[in-house]
């Protein structure tokens, strides 16, 4: 099985990318700053962030008593590298950014 | 304690001696590091600079070795040359190289970033390509096609 299965499964779940999308704004939270502002349980949080985890999408750091999770952005420049030419990364991230200061960086 | 503000995790097909010499060999690193050499004597205390491979002279990131205990954890402080003196300015950058099962976990933090810098924005942009890079050369011998080039020549 492509590795990259599991991946593209964890991405394919709009709570998952929420939780990305947050981990993005401010890495490395504890699971109650994960879940402050959030319509979802505890328990789907968890659940959501152990099948990021195992997609190595989230990773885990102890601080003293603390868990925090950071956005391991790896696996996503992988598949990035796979279909993006290394000389167009430059172009393409330059169109994103444009589109993303155009669009006043909304994220949907 | 500090706070992480990026950790990058990725599984190699290698074995963790070789990973752990290419962080550390110059020669390998100027194969995956945009053409820079990382040099040191990596013992705990001395300097290591990150280097143009051509011109020596051209040192982009310095910086002090703070753990070593080959072939599992480097612990390294980051630094401009120019703010060499601040240490508000020094980051710091640790390298862990574990053993999982037939792979090999690399994971790379990189910690007290002054946030909204330049040098966490460039970081956070260079590493990942750092990473997979490295990852490449390990497992096919051969670097990445952008990575025979410096850093700026590929744009």
């Amino acid at each position: 099985m492509d590795r990259l299965d599991g991946v593209f499964r964890a991405l394919a779940d709009g709570s998952r990318r929420k939780l990305l999308d947050r981990l993005h704004q401010a890495n490395g939270q504890t699971l109650s700053e994960l879940c402050a502002g959030l319509d979802m349980t505890r328990q789907a949080v968890t659940k959501h962030l152990n099948v990021l985890e195992s997609a190595t999408l989230v990773v885990t750091i102890w601080r003293g008593r603390e868990k925090l999770h950071y956005l391991n952005p790896m696996p996503i420049h992988e598949i990035a590298d796979r279909w993006i030419g290394k000389f167009e990364r430059h172009r393409v991230r330059a169109l994103s950014d444009l589109k993303k200061r155009l669009e006043g960086d909304r994220n949907e | 304690m500090s706070k992480a503000q990026f950790v990058y995790v990725t599984y190699i097909a290698s074995t963790v001696e070789a990973v752990f010499n290419a962080l550390t060999d110059p020669e390998m690193t100027k194969n995956y590091w945009g053409r820079h050499h990382n040099a040191s004597d990596w013992k705990v205390g001395s300097r290591w600079e990150h280097r143009d491979y051509v011109d020596s002279s051209k040192v982009d990131i310095v910086g002090t070795v703070v753990e070593n205990d080959p072939p599992k954890r480097l612990v390294v402080t980051w630094v401009q040359p120019s703010q060499e003196g601040n240490p508000a300015k020094a980051s710091r950058v640790t390298y862990e190289v574990d053993t999982m099962g037939p792979l090999v976990k690399l994971t790379v933090t990189h910690a007290d970033l002054e946030p909204g810098s330049e040098m966490e924005q460039s970081v956070s942009f260079g590493w990942p390509i750092v990473i997979s890079s490295l990852k490449t050369l390990l497992e096919t011998g051969n670097p990445m096609a952008g990575m025979t080039k410096r850093w700026g020549d590929a744009a």
